[in-house]
């Protein structure tokens, strides 16, 4: 049965991005990483926002959330990409924070990319809580991370970049 | 009707990005670090995304269906407008990291302008853009300094790759009848005003890497235009090849 325009709300169309993961690092969702934007009710638009220009989980990212939508019985939603305001790690949220330092990745300082607040602070180890940590490479294994060690348990960390 | 300064406008950003990102890209496996390895890859993964986007947007202004893979694999050096220092060659990790620092300094500066553009699309691209960038600039300004304040082999090759690449450098705040178009509706950026704070931001990490501020040069131009090095022209015969082989291959 065809449901009427408007009558599809915001809280069933989060509900189910909710559970879609980011390819990536699956522990966190598209939701909590930010990357959903939001959801017109009455154009029936989601809006979604790409993290990095050259992330290759861009478009793996789109797909999986036109299939969740498919699966729900919410495939006259249209999925829309828009650039600005652009992306940041401040769109993190507290739970995905949390999510991803279980998972074994430093979440990024708040402050929004701020050439001052960036890398000023030492990431804290995931693995045993230390602050005496050292970067090793600005650029790491996805566009998104920064690898650091941590000199307390001597174990290598990925920390997620202030963007 | 196409706006035609407007989608070469769109084409200049794409291509500049692209042509850049391509170069780093030839570094994948060949770097001496891990990590430098992983750093100019993943600038060329941004550089490359960036493209994407603006070649996207020329590809939509210029309305026959070519979107940004057509104009990447399909077009001929003449048809390409970047500037020409990023099409300059790798050469040593010296003059990469020369080549890298006198591009990113700039691209941030006029990504930074950009931003302000009345045309929405470009203005969302550049401030979305130039996120990415402060870490190129970060990375390339870093290396100038571990570098020319190295020993006196990487000085020398640092040295040598910045002479290689400098005299490509004014030819980023030339204005040409595109540009002054642009200027003129409010969506692009005055080159020329770039160049004070481009040479105060140059200037402070040349001393810092012990370099002399090179002396000005006569301008080299002719990238805007289609006029390019024989370097292009190579490195899109490895670019496109595949594309050009087997027209319409996708995976
Ligand atoms: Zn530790």
């Amino acid at each position: 049965m065809q449901r009427e325009i408007g009558t599809i709300d915001a809280q069933e169309v989060m509900a189910v991005l909710a559970a879609v993961p980011d390819p990536e690092i699956p522990v966190i969702s598209v939701v909590e990483l930010g990357i959903v934007r939001g959801f017109d009710p009455l154009r029936e638009v989601v809006i979604i926002t790409p993290t990095y220009s050259g992330c290759p989980a861009t478009l793996v990212i789109e797909q999986s959330i036109r299939a969740a939508l498919d699966a729900a019985g919410l495939s006259r939603i249209l999925v829309k990409t828009e650039l600005a305001p652009a992306w940041s790690t401040d769109w993190i949220t507290q739970a995905g924070r949390a999510k991803l330092l279980a998972y074994g990745i430093a979440p990024p300082p708040l402050g929004d990319g701020a050439p001052s607040l960036r890398n000023r602070l030492a990431a804290q180890c995931p693995q045993c809580g230390s602050h005496n940590t050292t970067e090793i490479s600005r650029f790491a294994s996805t566009p998104c991370k920064a690898l650091w060690r941590c000199n307390a348990c001597q174990e290598p960390f990925d920390r997620f970049k202030c963007h | 009707m196409i706006d035609q300064p407007l989608f070469h406008y769109a084409l200049r950003l794409g291509d500049d990005s692209l042509i850049l990102g391509q170069r780093l890209s030839e570094w994948c496996g060949h770097a001496a670090a891990l990590e430098v390895d992983l750093s100019l890859t993943n600038i060329g993964l941004d550089l490359i995304g960036q493209a994407t986007s603006a070649l996207g947007y020329a590809g939509d202004l210029e309305g026959a269906g070519r979107d940004a893979d057509g104009l990447a694999f399909h077009r001929d050096a003449l048809d390409y407008e970047n500037c020409l220092l990023v099409e300059q060659p790798n050469g040593d990790f010296g003059q990469t990291i020369a080549r890298q620092f006198l591009f990113s300094n700039w691209h941030w500066l006029f990504l930074s302008a950009l931003a302000a553009s009345k045309d929405a699309t470009l203005a969302a691209m550049a401030a979305k853009s130039v996120k990415e960038v402060s870490y190129h600039v970060e990375f390339a300004n870093d290396w100038m300094v571990r570098l020319g304040d190295g020993t006196p082999e990487s000085h020398q090759r640092l040295s040598a790759g910045l002479d290689w690449n400098w005299r490509f450098v004014e030819e980023l705040f030339i204005g040409d009848d595109v540009d002054n178009e642009m200027v003129q509706r409010g969506i692009g950026v005055d080159k020329a005003s770039l160049r004070a704070a481009y040479d105060a931001r140059i200037i402070d990490v040349l001393n810092d890497a012990n370099l002399p501020v090179p002396k000005k040069h006569r301008a080299i131009t002719g990238g805007r235009r289609g006029h390019h090095s024989e370097h292009l022209g190579h490195l899109l015969s490895q670019m496109q090849f595949l594309q050009r082989a087997y027209p319409g291959a996708s995976w």
